[in-house]
């Protein structure tokens, strides 16, 4: 009878599916539930979230913004907390970027802590002045082919308090690079004293998800989400000879913490070698001429690896390791910082460590 | 069920003349995509051990108390692939609760092994061959450590070669391809040793 025969194929997938569905949902209810968890935070302010989430994304629904520059994937190694409860082994995920120093002092990964039990961290007080901004496209300028200004205009909250050299996060929405919004890591270029304006330098890496989207998508007028202030690549109040080196983007910092500098009035000897290809890579040259002018003793540096023969160019030539080596002759009483690609800041640094630079006294960012 | 093959003999016979990479060419997605280190590799080898040795014990279990009974012996390819899928699923959540490094080493395999055609096939091969609920068993056991140890295998050969200059058009999965064909060659070299269909 092959009604019958059907209808009993019929009935048994139903059944076996049926009992494996109340088996998923038991399961999901109970094995995968984790309750609701809490999470103490410098051993004052206690707040609770849905279990079973990383502490870095429940932290951020309760406005709480450990900086990450990787958006939560492993790959940057910048959402470190100090967790002061048990928190079982570390994963294999955080190994690389903990060193055996931090292991002593259990520090760990927010983005792959995943949040089972309460727990309790301590993070640094400035992370609670970190927020959440909404704001908007003003302009979007060509500095080279490769590089352009974004400036945003902080709608709510309206105003940012930041050191100048710290950088934000930038939320890119899902768009066909991206399924789930990501946040990349950016320093703001613009005057810590215009509250109400952050203007990024952002170098179009190929295949980039957020450059891409800033690049080729977003628009004059767009509504875009960022938070911080984050980082601690800013001045320190000393009285040494300062350098500055940079590379592409990472101009970006240095023009802030240059300008702070002017409009503060500093008066410290200062270089600042910046590297690039071709006459084509450089550009913000005539703001650095006025910041010539205006700091008390200041020189710019620009630096060519590759200068081509129809660019005239009169400048230093070399790898900027090499016009370093050339221009530093000792690295007494000398502060250095670095801001570029992880390749660059590595050699560099060797070369200020040669001359006599503490390494204690190198600060950078490492765009990577 | 063929007469005189001990579960034993199966299990070796399924690690080696019949190992269900090398000589059936199954489950070869994941062997291409994730035979480039010999870490990861490890890890993913012995979720499917696992999986494939218990999900074949419970395939079986299904055949032949509820297919069989019910005369639905055609309906085997939908059960299996649906009970595999929920065992899977299952066994994730358990390893996310019970650790949190094992997750890390071993659970992020799982999803991919739902879709791997190897753990099917071991399930399709034990009813076709009318191996007993034991031998059932230890047929998943033993194809499980062949698949292991010939993607193991593949991550040695292809961590080495990141030091070797391959032609630009065969890099890849090109020349995975190749090395398993060569593999595959040199394990015909163990047939005839135990015959178990
Ligand atoms: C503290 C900090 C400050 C930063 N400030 C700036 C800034 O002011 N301006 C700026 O342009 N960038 C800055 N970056 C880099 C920025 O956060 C992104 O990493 C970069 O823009 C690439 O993002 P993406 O989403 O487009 O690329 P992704 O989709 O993340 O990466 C695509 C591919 O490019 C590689 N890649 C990632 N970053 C780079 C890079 N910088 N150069 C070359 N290859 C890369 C990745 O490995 C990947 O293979 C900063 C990074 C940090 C950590
Ligand atoms: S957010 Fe980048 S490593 Fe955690």
């Amino acid at each position: 009878m092959p009604v019958q025969a059907l209808l009993i194929g019929i009935g048994a997938i139903c059944g076996v599916s049926t009992f494996l569905a109340i088996l998923m949902v038991i399961a999901d209810a109970t094995i995968a539930n984790y309750g609701d968890v809490k999470i103490k935070i410098n051993e004052d302010k206690e707040v609770e979230v849905t279990g079973g989430k990383p502490l870095l994304s429940s932290l951020m629904e309760q406005r709480i913004f450990i900086p990450s520059a990787c958006g939560g994937r492993g790959s940057c190694g910048l959402c470190k907390v100090k967790v002061t409860s048990d928190a079982g082994e570390y994963l294999p995920t955080e190994l690389p970027w903990i060193t055996d120093e931090e292991k002593k002092d259990n520090i760990r990964l927010a983005c792959q802590l995943k949040l089972k039990k309460d727990i309790s961290i301590r993070i640094p007080e400035e992370l609670f002045n970190v927020k959440e901004y909404l704001a908007e496209v003003v302009s979007l300028k060509d500095l080279t082919y490769d590089i352009k200004q974004v400036t945003l205009k902080l709608i709510n909250p309206d105003d940012i308090s930041f050191k100048a050299g710290q950088y934000i996060q930038f939320k890119v929405p899902e768009y066909e690079m991206t399924a789930e919004p990501v946040y990349r890591a950016y320093s703001m270029a613009s005057h810590p004293s215009r509250k109400n304006e952050v203007e990024l330098e952002v170098r179009l890496v190929s295949n980039g998800i957020c450059t891409t989207y800033i690049f080729e998508h977003l628009k004059a007028g767009d509504s875009v989400t960022i938070n911080g202030p984050y980082g601690d690549f800013f001045l320190r109040d000393t009285d040494s000879d300062i350098i500055f080196i940079a590379g592409g983007s990472g101009m970006a910092p240095i023009k802030s913490i240059l300008n702070d500098m002017a409009d503060r009035g500093v008066e410290r000897n200062i270089v600042y070698f910046f590297g690039a290809r071709s006459v084509r890579d450089l550009f913000l040259l005539e703001e650095m001429k006025e910041l010539e002018k205006k700091l008390h003793n200041f020189t710019f540096v620009p630096a060519l690896s590759e200068p081509q023969l129809g660019e005239n160019w009169k400048g230093e030539t070399g790898l900027i390791t090499e016009v370093l080596d050339r221009h530093l002759k000792s690295g007494e009483n000398v502060e250095a910082y670095l801001c570029g690609s992880p390749g660059m800041i590595d050699a560099t640094k060797e070369v200020l460590i040669k001359r006599g630079v503490p390494e204690g006294l190198i600060y950078y960012d490492k765009f990577g | 069920m063929t007469e005189g093959i001990t579960f034993y003999a199966i299990f070796f016979a399924a690690i080696f003349t019949n190992n269900i990479l090398l000589t059936n060419y199954l489950g070869m997605c994941s062997f291409l995509a994730v035979s480039r280190e010999v870490k990861t590799s490890v890890g993913l080898g012995m979720a499917v051990i696992f999986v494939m040795a218990v999900t074949s014990a419970l395939n079986w279990l299904a055949y032949r108390y509820i297919l069989v009974p019910l005369d639905l012996v055609y309906l085997r390819y939908i059960i299996f692939i649906v009970i595999i899928a929920a065992f899977v699923q299952l066994i994730e959540m358990i390893i996310e609760r019970v650790s949190d490094s094992l997750y890390a080493s071993l659970g992020i395999f799982l999803p991919l092994i739902t879709v791997n055609c190897a753990i099917l096939g071991v399930s399709l091969f034990m009813i076709i061959r009318d191996y007993h609920f034991l031998s059932s068993f230890f047929y998943g056991l033993g194809s499980g450590i062949g698949w292991a140890l010939a993607i193991v295998a593949m991550a040695g050969i292809r961590q080495k070669m990141t030091r070797s200059r391959v032609p630009k058009g065969l890099a890849g999965a090109g020349i995975t391809l190749i090395i398993a064909g060569i593999m595959a060659l040199a394990f015909m070299g163990f047939s005839g040793m135990i015959k178990i269909s």
